[in-house]
């Protein structure tokens, strides 16, 4: 049947099942190849992507649970303050090996630094746990996600 | 190694004088011996082609703009190679990085050499002949230039992509001199002229990965993500029984299911009727309009198989199997020096243990997926494979076409560590597309991906150490049990003769026992070292305590002097050949950097434990700092690694990355993971029964380089082996017990 969601900012309708995940609406009905299949079982966090900002596991979110919640993927985060701050970031710290989880290790790095500009070691860790990285580049996930959150804090102080 | 440039205004096709070629040549005594070599080349031009403003060959395009294209010709994997070879081309070309633009290459061996991703060897293999190919185009450039201004080539000088002639104050970009240099003669890459290292500008700077802001805004990059006008999408179940057979399925119901395109079995016996694993396997493909169709179609299918002749094997059946060998003779011996068994008896202190390890699997984190397009008996791939030359072999062998019709499309791939050195789900995927006329993307679940791998092999080793009064090692012993698949050792389950202790203790065997084994196996990360490593360095440090010696000094000593042991075939080769003094000062820098002198103050269930391990041409010593937990939870604190990988570090921060994810990969395997046998089958089918290491988990990773005089070498897998023992080692120190199975049993560990 029929569905309408809204995806990064954007009304999208598309005509699935509604037990279809969410991931495969996003890569093979509306061409978002950025969030990423990993387990299939909510397990790795390559798929994160935002409802309303709540990071979730859309290969484990049927398109008939999202209604009208916002849907916010890697593909949007450069019009987001916060999400482009960790973009800059990863790249500065040149984060990535194969590159293949980064998109959910971003996504849930957003939610976490816009509900909690500083997070602490063990929040990260918190926030973190659920996106693996199989080339295991955390201590640069970690490092650019405190970097993002120092750049947060000077572009606020300069205002 | 191909051309550097060449004039394509008439697009003629590359003779095969105008190439070079990159060969490695097989040493005598097994392994690789690599070489570059580099054949005459008749001529390499470039060019800009009028118009179009660019010169198409091999490696290099300069642009009237000044933009330079760089080709990268190697699959990319994480290992950065996309962005470390045009590093040593650009470098010697002397051109500004940032006008450097980075194009993949496609599978084209003719023109770029061998094209692979595997043994840490892109580095030596790669790293003298391209900053030959950067050199030779700098030379034709500077020579346009000279020729123009009618001045001798040596007045001239080159920097950031412009020649200058200071005396005249003149000077040209080489955007203005690519035409006319391109039709220049082509100098002799064995005799041009390098640049002295210190003065490099890009090579040993940090460069970030080409491929960074697509990746981090999540654009299309990875096999996963090909997208092929008219595609359709495939699943295939095989058996769970390795080289088991289709005896019947359910098709029409299949076929039935609404957006369902085609269902059928596949018979792969005619194809490949050796039963190679490496090869096509029989299964069910059902091909959809989308993937989550063709996966919820594959919920209703219903198979019945044969599962073939190794249904019956288990772990739990190895491990009894290989106690009991061990109770006998070793079948044969690698090597058998002196007389162990008499040392033995006569020793002050003997010890004995019994080690083991299991089946691993590659757990990529993209699944295994190929596109393909089977169309009049050509076939075009998109394919994330690490071996993409074998792989159009294995298609053009499959289908019964030549490897001349097949077109291999690079993409970036999401995590290789050896799976995809086998090109299984391409064979698999062009088979799908011919069947179904239509282009195939087809995609691996995790089950498939976990339940269909080529396992690192399972071992088990039986040592023996004996130790004279003063505690100095005097006789060793190992009988190996491990597989064979026919009359072969299984694959990647071999060791080698040379294997440390070889040649440093006067009485020493390696024997040999063998199972018969129906599970695939393969390379998985540092090879056979990523075991050997952990059983050895374990024992070792087991009889550095029984000598009553710190584990760094016991080591020490049995290093000794400062040689070379030549490998005991007798014929030098560089990967087996193990220079005693170039360990010798990466235990003592991490010894060092690591404060190993204090261990001792340490809280009480905390430890330092240190491993060392040549591989892959890599001298690495790693110390690792645990924490044990009186529930047994093992915490990893700290590790620091020194290495020796030559004379230059290329891209500094994509070593570091490397070093750090190996270490951290090898402790993620040693902490979680294990693939268990049984019924001829995988047991484990996703992350929650295979751990990887996850955040809170990972420790920070101290990563020490030793500049020294040798060539410089890989990284992708050196710092993985010791990484293993050395965590085992520091659970030692802080616990008292020791780990002689892995993965890490956390009750064993228990207050």
């Amino acid at each position: 049947m029929p569905y309408t969601i809204a995806v990064n900012g954007q009304k999208r309708t598309i005509d699935v099942d509604g037990d279809m995940p969410l991931l495969w609406v996003l890569r093979d009905e509306l061409d978002l190849k950025g969030s990423k299949f990993g387990c299939g079982a909510g397990l790795c966090g390559a798929c994160t992507v935002h409802l309303d900002g709540e990071p979730v596991r859309s290969c484990s979110t049927p398109i008939s649970s999202v209604g009208d919640a916002a849907v916010s993927t890697i593909e949007g985060m450069s019009a987001d303050p916060v999400g482009k701050k960790l973009q800059a970031a990863w790249m500065e710290l040149d984060v990535p090996q194969c590159g293949y989880c980064q998109a959910g290790q971003i996504m849930s790095a957003t939610a976490l630094l816009t509900k909690n500009p500083h997070p602490t070691d063990r929040e990260i860790d918190a926030a973190m746990t659920g996106n693996v990285c199989r080339c295991a580049t955390y201590t640069r996930i970690r490092a650019a996600i405190k970097k993002a959150a120092s750049l947060r804090t000077a572009a606020t102080e300069v205002k | 190694m191909a051309a550097l440039l060449t004039a394509t205004r008439d697009r003629a096709p590359f003779s095969a004088s105008r190439r070079a070629f990159l060969k490695a040549s097989a040493a005598v005594g097994g392994g690789l011996l690599l070489q570059a070599t580099l054949a005459p080349l008749a001529r390499v031009a470039m060019a800009a082609a009028a118009g179009e403003g660019l010169s198409v060959n091999a490696f290099i395009r300069i642009a009237p703009d000044n933009i330079v294209t760089i080709l990268s010709k190697n699959p990319e994997i994480g290992q950065g190679i996309k962005t470390m070879l045009p590093m040593v081309i650009a470098e010697e070309l002397d051109v500004e990085w940032k006008n450097v633009r980075i194009e993949q290459a496609p599978l084209d061996e003719a023109k770029f050499g061998r094209q692979f991703a595997g043994g840490s060897q892109a580095t030596p293999l790669n790293y003298d002949p391209l900053r030959r190919v950067g050199a030779a185009g700098r030379q034709m450039l500077v020579t346009a230039a000279a020729q123009g201004w009618n001045v001798p080539v040596g007045e001239c000088r080159t920097e950031a992509g412009v020649v200058h002639h200071d005396k005249s104050g003149r000077s040209l970009a080489y955007g203005a001199l690519a035409e006319t240099a391109a039709a220049l003669p082509v100098p002799d890459l064995a005799s041009v002229t390098l640049k002295d290292p210190k003065t490099f500008k890009i090579i040993g700077q940090r460069m970030p990965g080409v491929d960074n802001p697509k990746i981090v805004t999540g654009q299309p990059l990875f096999g996963i993500d090909v997208a092929v006008p008219g595609m359709l999408h495939a699943v295939f179940q095989k058996c769970p029984v390795f080289g088991g057979t289709v005896k019947s399925a359910n098709i029409d119901a299949l076929k039935a299911l609404p957006g369902v395109h085609d269902a059928f079995i596949v018979r792969a016996k005619e194809a490949n009727p050796s039963g190679d694993p490496q090869g096509l396997a029989d299964g069910v493909a059902i091909v959809a309009k989308s993937w989550w169709v063709a996966s919820q179609a594959r919920e209703k299918l219903e198979v019945i198989w044969d599962e073939g002749a190794t249904a019956e094997q288990s772990s739990e059946g190895f491990a009894a199997t290989a106690a009991k060998l061990n109770e006998g003779a070793p079948a044969s011996y690698l090597r058998r020096d002196g007389d162990v068994a008499t040392a033995l008896k006569s020793a002050a202190h003997v010890v004995e243990a019994a080690y083991s390890y299991p089946f691993l699997s590659h757990i990529d984190l993209e699944p295994q997926n190929c596109t393909a397009h089977y169309q009049d008996g050509k076939v075009t791939f998109w394919a994330p494979t690490q071996l993409p030359g074998p792989g159009a072999a294995l298609v053009a062998k499959t289908l019964g076409i030549s490897t001349g019709d097949i077109t291999v499309n690079m993409t970036r791939i999401g995590g290789g560590f050896g799976r995809r050195l086998r090109n299984d789900f391409m064979a698999e995927a062009a088979w799908i597309s011919r069947q179904v006329g239509a282009p195939v993307k087809l995609l691996w679940n995790r089950r498939d991906d976990m339940q269909h791998d080529f396992y690192r092999p399972a071992g088990f080793h039986f040592f023996k150490g004996g130790l004279d009064k003063s505690g100095k090692l005097v006789a060793f012993s190992d009988h190996f049990v491990t597989f064979k698949r026919g009359n072969a050792l299984a694959d990647s389950a071999m060791m080698d003769a040379n294997e440390f202790p070889a040649q440093l203790v006067p009485h020493l065997d390696y024997g040999q026992s063998t199972m018969a084994l129906g599970v695939p196996t393969g390379p998985l990360r540092a090879p056979r070292s990523n075991a050997l490593g952990f059983v050895f360095q374990s024992f070792i440090d087991e009889l550095a305590h029984k000598a009553g010696k710190d584990p760094l000094a016991f080591r020490l000593a049995i290093l000794g002097e400062r040689r070379v042991l030549v490998n005991s075939s007798g014929t030098p080769n560089a990967l087996r050949d193990f220079d005693t003094g170039r360990m010798h000062d990466v235990l003592v820098r991490v010894a060092e950097v690591s404060s190993w002198a204090h261990r001792r103050s340490l809280p009480k269930r905390t430890g330092k434990g240190i491993a060392f391990y040549f591989s892959h041409l890599g001298y690495f010593a790693e110390v690792v700092q645990a924490t044990v937990t009186p529930a047994g939870e093992v915490k990893l604190d700290h590790v620091w690694i020194a290495a020796d990988v030559g004379s230059q570090i290329i891209n500094p921060s994509g070593a570091e990355n490397q070093v750090q994810g190996a270490a951290l990969d090898g402790l993620g395997a040693a902490l979680g993971q294990a693939i268990t046998i049984d019924r001829g089958r995988v047991v484990q089918a996703n992350f929650d029964t295979v751990k990887p290491l996850r955040m809170e988990q990972a420790p920070p990773v101290e990563v020490h380089f030793l500049t020294t005089a040798h060539p410089p070498t890989g990284l992708g897998e050196p710092a993985l082996p010791p990484v293993i023992p050395a965590l085992c080692n520091a659970i030692f120190a802080a616990t008292g017990k020791r780990v002689r199975s892995l993965p890490i049993d956390s009750a064993m560990l228990k207050v």
